[in-house]
């Protein structure tokens, strides 16, 4: 079969970019199939109401809030390693802002930087922990989960003697970070998460930087071999991950006016499972932020269009397990095909 | 003669109480071919990331083109020319061949904040330094790594290797998960190699391998050079025997072969249980 083709010469990158099968071979495929099924999914039980501004605005708020999230972590599963400890972070944010422009009353733009100050500080933390130690990286944010949570707790109702603490923002503040757009029910969030997908995608998929997190993620060692600095990158993405939750947390003490110091957990696995259906492999090196973002989509639409239905929301979880394991199995299938594919010979 | 290109002199290594290489002394000179044969323990790895700057020498200097040096890190060796190529190949199975030939020095375009991975020309150049290396098989820079042989995989990384200014080519064990007619392939890539004047360290225990591109053999037993010598010097059974550390292989093959000849041209049953 070689004999044939030995005398060809070197052929540029066949122009077939958007055939379809190129498509199914793509990472995000298994997302954007799921997507497209839990729209039918939800179009045939609950009517057309999930797709009207108003239910829009609700799943979109959840896929903004998470997705946030769901991307930076994505980003580690794909570079090899899991951050757990967003978790904690999310009320952590949450807490900071609201202790010191709430409790305290000073600047709402000091609480800003200073809840960001502390979600780069665990980033740092946490990467720093997960490549001096060599601990697996689910062990080490596990203990930062809940040290922090353990921070939040007692330091808030130290300061406090209470558990929730409210917070009242105004002005460009409120605005930028919690507020409603347009006097409806989107989030500012929504606009915050379109943005920052944007960049994402930027980073990883253009910029040569993305290329190291795939190649970290494929094979740590022959990554810092090949001159990656990948201690550097390791913890720039756990900053990147625990920094975003923290502006989650603080995004939405904002909003609501107020933070509590549990909440936040649903985080964890929420996050995992947009980005697992998002098509980015468990074990790291592959996947991508398309991917992540039609996943995290997918999740929220789940979550919220269970309320749009006539069926009892308690059956929601069953559909979100079910649907990861499809998600899973459609995306091992669909990595297969890439794996297995090349270009027929012209 | 030519200056090797490098060299080791009296190179020590012991970790804590444990020696694992006393007083290596090799050489290898460019467009010729070092074989490094040795047993499973031998103490073949230490002495590859010694040169490939992983470990350093616990005494001992290693020189190039004359000059000693010394690696700090693997990047520090590589910078230098000193290419390590692994079983594997040290590719990225979920990486498209094109990524993976430019990881760590991606070719990009435009300017400023907003230079962007340059793919067309990746894949290009990825799959003419494959194809110069008559992998003819390979012209879709797209596909992943994990979808090409394991001797395209080889091939792909020793062209790497070499595209981006190798001198010296350190290949630890490239044959030995490869079937008989991968690692024919990649035999002829190391000649390939050999042949546009590089440096090649090839490690094996595949004493048929070895003989098939080698100039110049060593054989390292318990951490020690226990021969020397150069292409033409042993037979094929003397060196089977240097490596299993004494006569005892040669007389386990003499007993296999007499045990054929005399049943009918059939291996000896393992016995069940």
């Amino acid at each position: 079969m070689t004999s044939k083709t030995a005398r060809r010469p070197v052929a540029a990158t066949p122009a077939n970019g958007l055939s379809f099968g190129s498509l199914l071979r793509r990472p995000e495929a298994g997302a954007f199939l799921g997507l497209i099924a839990v729209l039918i999914f939800f179009a045939a039980f609950g009517g057309l109401t999930f797709l009207r501004p108003a239910g829009m605005s609700s799943w979109l708020n959840v896929a903004a809030n998470l997705g946030i999230i769901a991307i930076p972590v994505g980003l580690l599963m794909i570079a090899g390693e899991l951050d757990i400890s967003v978790g904690a972070m999310v009320p952590f944010g949450a807490m900071t802002v609201a202790v010191i422009s709430g409790h305290y009353g000073m600047s709402i733009w000091l609480g800003i930087a200073v809840t960001l100050a502390f979600g780069v500080t665990v980033g740092l933390i946490n990467g720093i922990m997960v490549i001096r130690t060599a601990v697996p990286s689910l062990i080490v944010t596990l203990g930062s989960l809940f040290a922090v949570q353990g921070i939040v707790l007692g330091l808030t109702v130290l300061i406090t003697k209470s558990t929730s603490v409210a917070l009242a923002v105004d002005g460009p503040a409120k605005a930028i970070f919690g507020d409603f757009l347009f006097g409806g029910q989107l989030q500012v969030m929504v606009l915050w998460w379109l943005a920052l997908s944007a960049a994402y995608v930027f980073f990883v998929h253009l910029s040569p930087k993305g290329n190291w997190i795939f190649a970290m993620g494929g094979d740590k060692v022959s990554a810092r071999n090949a001159g990656i600095p990948t201690d550097r990158m390791t913890i720039l993405l756990f900053v990147f991950s625990s920094t975003s939750a923290a502006f989650v947390g603080m995004c939405q003490a904002i909003l609501y006016n107020s933070a509590q110091v549990a909440g936040g957990q649903s985080f964890i696995f929420n996050s995992i499972i947009s980005v697992v259906v998002g098509g980015v492999l468990l074990t790291g090196g592959f996947g991508s932020v398309v991917g992540i973002f039609f996943g995290t989509i997918t999740f929220a639409i789940v979550n919220q269009g269970i309320y749009y239905t006539d069926f009892d929301r308690n059956w929601s979880a069953l559909i979100i397990g079910v649907l990861l394991l499809l998600a899973v199995l459609m995306n091992n299938t669909f990595r297969k095909m890439a794996l297995s594919y090349s270009p027929k010979k012209k | 003669m030519t200056t090797p290109i490098l060299s080791l002199q009296g190179v020590n290594k012991s970790f804590g109480p444990i020696d694992v290489l006393h007083d290596i002394n090799l050489e290898v000179r460019a467009g010729e071919v070092l074989c490094l044969l040795g047993d499973n323990g031998a103490g073949k790895s230490t002495l590859i990331k010694i040169m490939s700057g992983v470990h350093k020498p616990t005494n001992g200097t290693i020189l190039m083109d004359g000059l000693p040096v010394a690696f700090d890190t693997p990047r520090d060796a590589s910078d230098r020319g000193i290419a390590t190529v692994h079983q594997f190949g040290g590719t990225f199975p979920l990486m498209s061949i094109g990524r993976s030939f430019f990881i760590g020095v991606e070719p990009t375009k435009g300017w400023g904040p907003f230079k962007v991975y340059d793919r067309k020309k990746a894949n290009e150049i990825a799959v003419k330094a494959v194809r110069d290396f008559g992998i003819t098989r390979i012209f879709d820079g797209d596909r992943l790594v994990g979808g090409l042989s394991g001797g395209e995989r080889q091939s792909l990384a020793i062209a790497r290797a070499v595209h981006f200014g190798a001198r010296v080519l350190i290949l630890d064990e490239p044959t030995a998960a490869l079937g008989v007619k991968q690692a024919t392939h990649v035999l002829r890539i190391v000649n390939e190699a050999k042949r546009r004047g590089l440096a090649v360290i090839f490690i094996t225990h595949q004493v048929m391998h070895a003989m098939a591109v080698g100039d110049h053999f060593a054989v390292l037993i318990r951490g020690a050079v226990a021969a020397d010598f150069r292409k033409g010097e042993k037979t094929r059974e003397e060196i089977t025997d240097l490596m299993a550390g004494g006569a005892s292989m040669a007389s386990l093959e003499a007993e296999i072969e007499g045990f054929v000849a005399s049943h009918d041209r059939h291996l000896p049953q393992v016995a069940q249980r």
